[in-house]
């Protein structure tokens, strides 16, 4: 299974792959639009990333029955038959699914690794797990 | 355990034979419409259909209408009302159906946000039955254009009626062929009207079920196409009979479809509070209902075991409250052996609370599908505990069998459980026998008999006959036959204005007696449910707080059914906090997030008393309503003595101690006075006393609600809440100083 793996003692908390997942999926600044969170403050050496394991609870409790995995298993989301409940973000255990206003369809991580480019440290990767 | 993982696809219906059915319709009337759109929750449209002449009308609804009776419930009981007059019973041509979900309904975002209500004059009270009711075809009819549907006349075939809010066509058709159960024909008009597999969950479809033909007990199902499992799903509007009119009028079925679903549909005034309002709610659902009442897991059933340790669970006709043998029907068991977990049970959409719980690939074995593996939606607490240890019945697999079976035949799973422990104890007593039952031996625990009786009822045969009629007029039969004494019989049948009572033991819960007595359609806890309130968490201890809350809970409840959003969300799981808030038992957090829904769709900000306002026009409206058609007073909210205490000397006995204590506690004896009495002296104090407290009960309720001691409106209330309509008036103006 292809998921984004994440090495919390390496993270010093730039918010950048936060930055770059809202910007590519939502073309906006707003971090709370990632599918990822970084939290907590890298000088105290406390920063805690949440990140999607693909773990699968949002799929069961989507009752249209949309989140499926694809080839690699990686959960994605039928955007034209979501019915943008949002169940699958409040159930999602990581916290790391989004809304926006006025978008039907929900984000959440589809493993693509533009967070990994985008961090300066390698505290992020793909990995086949 | 069974998981949602393992559950296989259901098998396809045969497309050839679906060809064959779709081919024998006749259409009687097609109709081309422009589907209006929604703004903020509304589409200000009602569609009327008299299948007399198969006529289709659509008309406006005017803003004062909306205003005064905001839509659901209010919309339904307002068409009804101007339909039919004061002689209009429940068979009587313009005696209407008539359907709305209200401005929330149709919404994704919340839970419990697919509501429809149904309202008719009800063959087993004479008077408006409402019932709600989830699925898809509440929000998919306000999708198509329109806020409300009024079925209307009787047709000389069986008809169906297709709208399809994409094209924006009505048709009226001749449908001769398809089943009349409800499992079958659900799946095949499903089939029928969709495009391919991934198209049925766009169609939702109304039907009732075989026994409709001819039992007052029937219902109206609902579908919801279940994607994840490959099969149509049941919800019921089961109370009062609508499916016995429904059939009478020859309609076979409603068809909706409309496809596209999403969640600005309702094109709301503001889609952000909403949004953040919804993923709130999920939260908390996926982080508390687990701590709480593993609504996800089982449903409403989750109650089953608390209730009996309560002595609340309806046993033997409501004798007794609880079960020995409640280890075999504890949720646990229906969680671990019968009741497919990991699912997504919501029946309609973004519903987290999910609890249309399933039974899956189950296999029947009794009646006409004896040998076939099916989905069995359910069963709730209702069922559960009517048609199990009120029957003396508590092994699973029977209970879902009834279930299946109340289910697609189209009987009410609550009344027919009520009413099968009635029977029961009229067999038990030696009112009914072996002969006047047709050889069936309706002893308590009897599961074969309780499940023959249901498939003889179906089939209107044997003493299926006499069960089809339901309680009440069963009461006045035997009565007039000289079976067993008119007293006893009205003591023990568990019925009022003609209703069967739902599942909870009242005895040691006054407010209860009041939540089911004081209610306008009849003894169903949706209006007042403080059972658990009262005898479980013990907020409402005082007689005034009791009083209050059959004025509080009444109206506060009634705005659901009026905007479209389901019950179970607003309390049966509750904020991690809630404990701490002012007013635990009223979960303040949650009616806030309905202030915000409310808000969010329709642009219009109501606070907590404006929402009681809003209930309290249509909830009176509805009490004239029964006046109207000649129930409605003080004398109707009487209640059977076994929903109030002890009727025979084994109920007294099996809880002596509590009685005989509280003939001192209560009633004022000594305790010396109380060692002295007879068994029979005990239980006329007991009963004295207990009748003294629901009339003093009723005394103190009707006042709050603005209503004369004979249970009529005031003017000057009516005045107050702005209902003092004209046709209103009329009718309460004589009853104003009419002593009870
Ligand atoms: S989004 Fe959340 S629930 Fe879904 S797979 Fe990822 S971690 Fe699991
Ligand atoms: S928002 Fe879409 S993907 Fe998420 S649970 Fe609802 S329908 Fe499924
Ligand atoms: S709580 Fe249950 S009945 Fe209510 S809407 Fe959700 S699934 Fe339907």
């Amino acid at each position: 299974m292809k998921r984004l793996v994440k090495d919390e003692s390496l993270c010093v908390g730039c918010h950048n792959c936060e930055e770059a997942c809202a910007k590519a999926f939502t073309k906006t600044e707003d971090r709370s639009k990632a599918c990822l969170r970084i939290e907590g403050m890298a000088k105290t050496n406390d920063v805690q990333m949440r990140v999607c394991t693909q773990c699968g609870i949002c799929a069961s409790v989507c009752n249209t029955g949309v989140i499926q995995q694809n080839k690699q298993g990686v959960y994605m989301i039928n955007k034209k038959e979501c019915v943008g409940c949002y169940m699958c973000v409040g159930f999602c255990p990581e916290q790391v699914m989004y809304y926006v206003d006025g978008r039907n369809e929900p984000g959440k991580c589809t493993a693509c690794g533009i967070c990994v480019k985008a961090c300066p440290v390698g505290a992020l990767s793909i990995q086949d797990v | 355990m069974i998981k949602m993982c393992d559950i296989r696809k259901y098998h396809d219906v045969d497309p050839a034979e679906i060809q064959r059915m779709k081919e024998a319709h006749v259409v009687l009337n097609h109709v081309d419409y422009k589907p209006q759109p929604i703004v903020k929750g509304y589409t200000d449209k009602i569609l009327t259909i008299d299948v007399t002449d198969a006529s289709v009308k659509i008309a406006d609804i005017p803003a004062e209408v909306k205003e005064k009776f905001t839509g659901g419930k209010g919309y339904c009981l307002r068409y009804l009302w101007d339909a039919t007059n004061a002689n209009t019973r429940w068979d009587s041509p313009e005696n209407e159906i008539v359907m709305s979900a209200g401005p929330i309904a149709g919404i994704t975002q919340y839970a419990g946000t697919g509501k429809m209500l149904v309202c008719t004059i009800s063959p087993m009270t004479d008077i408006p039955i409402d019932s709600n009711v989830g699925g898809f075809f509440g929000p998919y009819l306000k999708f198509s254009g329109f806020d409300a549907i009024e079925l209307k006349g009787q047709a000389e075939e069986d008809v169906i009626i297709v709208i399809d809010g994409n094209k924006g066509t009505i048709s009226v058709e001749k449908a001769p062929l398809e089943h009349m159960d409800a499992h079958l024909m659900g799946e095949e008009l499903t089939a029928m009207y969709a495009d391919n597999e991934n198209d049925r969950k766009h169609v939702a479809v109304v039907c009732a079920g075989s026994a409709a033909e001819h039992c007052n007990i029937s219902m109206l199902n609902f579908t919801f196409y279940d994607p994840n499992r490959g099969v149509v799903r049941l919800k019921q509007a089961g109370r009062g009979g609508i499916g016995r009119v429904f059939r009478h009028k020859k309609i076979k079925a409603v068809v909706c479809k409309y496809q596209g679903i999403k969640n600005d549909l309702n094109n709301v005034h503001d889609i952000s509070i909403i949004n953040k309002t919804g993923v709130k709610y999920h939260r908390e659902m996926a982080t508390q209902d687990p701590k709480q009442n593993n609504m996800r897991k089982i449903g409403t059933a989750n109650t089953m075991k608390i209730l009996n340790d309560y002595d609340i669970l309806p046993t033997h006709n409501f004798k007794f409250g609880g079960t020995p043998n409640i280890a075999e029907m504890h949720p646990q068991v229906f969680i671990e052996k019968w009741l497919t977990q990991g699912a997504a049970d919501g029946c309609w959409y973004g519903c987290s609370m999910a609890c249309a719980k399933a039974a899956d690939h189950f296999e029947l074995l009794t009646g006409p599908y004896k040998g076939q593996k099916v989905v069995v939606d359910g069963p709730e607490y209702e069922t559960a505990a009517g048609v199990g240890p009120n029957c003396g019945i508590t092994d699973p697999q029977v209970i879902l069998e009834l279930n299946f079976y109340c289910d697609t035949y189209g009987l009410d799973t609550i009344s027919w459980g009520t009413m099968c422990a009635f029977l029961m104890e009229c067999y038990e007593n030696g009112i009914l026998n072996k002969e006047r039952t047709g050889g069936l031996e309706l002893n308590f625990g009897n599961a074969a008999a309780a499940l023959e009786l249901i498939h003889l009822t179906a089939k209107n045969e044997g003493f299926g006959k006499i069960a089809a009629l339901g309680s009440h007029k069963q009461k006045e039969l035997f009565i007039k036959n000289g079976w067993g004494d008119a007293a006893f019989l009205n003591d023990i049948a568990m019925e009022q204005k003609g209703l069967e009572y739902s599942e909870y033991g009242s005895k040691e819960s006054l407010a209860q007696q009041g939540g089911y007595g004081l209610t306008n359609k009849g003894p169903q806890h949706d209006e007042a449910w403080l059972i658990f309130m009262d005898q479980v968490n013990n907020q409402i201890p005082t007689f005034d707080d009791k009083a209050e809350a059959l004025y509080y809970y009444p109206r506060f409840r009634t705005w659901f059914g009026l905007v479209g959003l389901c019950k179970l969300p607003w309390n049966d799981v509750v904020p991690e906090n809630n404990a701490l808030t002012d007013e635990p038992a009223k979960v303040p957090e949650h009616v806030d997030n309905y202030l915000n829904l409310f808000y969010g769709v329709t642009g219009k900000k109501i606070d907590r008393e404006e929402l009681l306002v809003m209930s309290e026009r249509v909830y009176n409206f509805q009490r004239i309503f029964n006046i109207r058609l000649g129930k409605g007073l003080r004398k109707h909210d009487a209640i059977p003595y076994r929903s109030m205490g002890p009727v025979t000397e084994e109920e007294y006995l099996s809880r002596q101690e509590r009685y005989d204590g509280q003939l001192v506690t209560k009633v004022g004896f000594t305790k010396e006075q109380v060692a002295a009495m007879s068994l029979a002296e005990k239980m006329a104090e007991t009963r004295k006393y207990r009748e003294g407290e629901y009339e003093k009960l009723i005394n103190a309720v009707y006042p709050k609600r603005g209503w004369t001691m004979n249970g009529v409106p005031t003017i000057e209330h009516l005045k107050k809440i702005g209902m003092d309509l004209p046709e209103l008036i009329e009718i309460v103006e004589p009853l104003q100083n009419l002593e009870p």
